[in-house]
């Protein structure tokens, strides 16, 4: 195998400005796959934490529970393969990139409305009551006290999540989605040299560097309170 | 008509009974000062009245208003929510941890209810929101964050931000008790104060002085009863009661 490979390890310059176009049209689908699951998978995690630590409603924070076991507890790559080749056989027919999308945002929502879950407990149970002697119903509570307070004790381990959700966008390849890495691939196989790889390395650094910058922006931010 | 009317309210914690019967009527304008040993049910009680806590029987009135009422099978329920959060917006309430808003400024902390549970125009909150932290003593701190407030005032912001929703009457679960002692007279002088603008108030406190000074009426309370009740002259100089005695020996 390796003799198939020429022995460029470091790519020229030249060379990257050949493969370059297909990698960034690969990196706009992993974003865009980033962006929808970041985006849809925050709200819905935040219901679903909602609904998990919900004291009156025990059908429904059970119910919650077992999706969440049952999101955190198989591959994510065997939930994308369900909702691309297993839905089909419920009659529900999906491109591979909406199909991507929804298992994306359906898991990372588990993992989110745990982190969520942690977070709103994790404040006093007297701001509930200071909002509750000032007049306050229970969705003023959270919107207005409880959740804001949360954001600032979530954000690491959110950090973390949005971290791994960029590598994570590489398993759609299995679906054939043109995605970065498989862009990368497909020069690697073409040309028979495996710089596209460092490249692709590269491209998957400079996005999670990015990321990390936001982040530390925001916990600064949400540092302001004290 | 009596401001709060609470008729032989028991409550029980598991097998633990922390109210045992207590009857209290409260009037217009009256400084009630509730002490007692740790334990005694001071705190509890207070907080059943503003419905922190949920009593097991007996019925509490609040301005005439049915607020908790006991049932056929001796078991008290609360008037439903919505009934209930607009007679606790008669009472305003002081913890002994201020439970002050960390994310928000002192000003924002005391025009938070007003615009979000009363719909108040900002601009309208915010003149009543300055005048009250004038009032306490604290305007030029309208833009700091209780982080970066001393205990004593950041318990003044939380009688500010009970009082922005202008209550009939206030409740102070030990206000000073979680004060360095050299703090605990700023907040004594605003409840002080308040007492002077013949505020109906209700105050389980350590603080002997201000109970004898200020109050209007004395409650004793040892496990989960009213031991004894009376003026603070009574009370503190001619206590009828062992307990009551024993107790003031070991507090004064």
């Amino acid at each position: 195998m390796q003799e198939l490979f020429s022995d460029v390890i470091v790519p020229t310059a030249d060379y990257i400005s050949r493969i370059i176009v297909p990698m960034l049209e690969g990196t706009v689908v992993t974003l865009k796959l980033f962006f929808i699951t970041i985006i849809l998978s925050i709200p819905l995690g935040v219901l679903l934490a909602l609904a998990r630590i919900s004291s009156k409603y025990r059908l429904l924070s059970g119910a919650v529970g077992t999706y969440i076991w049952l999101l955190r507890g198989t591959p994510l790559l065997l939930q994308v393969f369900f909702v691309y080749y297993g839905l089909p056989n419920f009659g529900i027919i999906l491109d591979s990139f909406p199909a991507a999308c929804i298992a994306f945002v359906l898991n990372y929502a588990a993992y989110l409305a745990e982190i969520f879950r942690a977070g709103i407990q994790s404040i006093d149970k007297g701001q509930y009551e200071g909002a509750k002697v000032l007049g306050f119903t229970y969705w003023q509570t959270m919107w207005r006290i409880i959740l804001p307070q949360t954001v600032r004790r979530v954000l690491p381990p959110v950090s973390n999540e949005a971290i791994t959700l960029v590598k994570d966008t590489a398993l759609v390849y299995a679906i054939g989605l043109g995605e970065l890495l498989r862009a990368t691939k497909i020069a690697v196989s073409r040309d028979a040299v495996t710089s596209p790889f460092i490249v692709a390395a590269v491209f998957y650094l400079a996005m999670t560097f990015i990321l990390t910058k936001v982040f530390d922006n925001l916990e600064k931010r949400f540092s302001v309170y004290g | 008509m009596y401001m709060i009317e609470a008729r032989n309210i028991h409550k029980s914690f598991g097998d633990l009974h922390v109210l045992k019967g207590i009857s209290l009527t409260v009037d217009k304008g009256e400084v009630i000062a509730i002490i007692g040993p740790s334990g005694s049910g001071k705190s509890t009680f207070l907080r059943c009245l503003i419905h922190l806590e949920v009593i097991d029987s007996g019925d509490i009135i609040i301005q005439g208003q049915p607020f908790a009422y006991e049932t056929e099978d001796g078991k008290s329920h609360y008037v439903p929510d919505k009934q209930a959060r607009e007679i606790c917006k008669k009472l305003g309430m002081v913890f002994q941890n201020f439970n002050l808003f960390p994310h928000k400024t002192v000003l924002e902390n005391v025009i938070e209810a007003p615009i979000v549970v009363n719909k108040m125009d900002r601009k309208e909150a915010i003149d009543i929101a300055e005048g009250l932290l004038s009032r306490v003593g604290l305007a030029d701190k309208k833009d700091n964050y209780p982080s970066q407030l001393s205990g004593g005032q950041k318990q003044r912001v939380a009688i500010a931000r009970a009082l922005a929703m202008k209550p009939d009457i206030m409740l102070f679960d030990e206000p000073t008790s979680s004060l360095d002692p050299e703090l605990t007279g700023e907040v004594l002088k605003v409840m002080r104060d308040l007492a002077e603008d013949r505020m109906t108030m209700l105050v389980v406190t350590h603080e002997m002085g201000f109970a004898r000074e200020v109050a209007d009426r004395v409650i004793f309370m040892d496990n989960g009863e009213i031991v004894e009740e009376g003026c603070p002259k009574e009370i503190f100089h001619n206590p009828g009661n062992e307990r009551t005695r024993s107790f003031l020996e070991q507090v004064l």
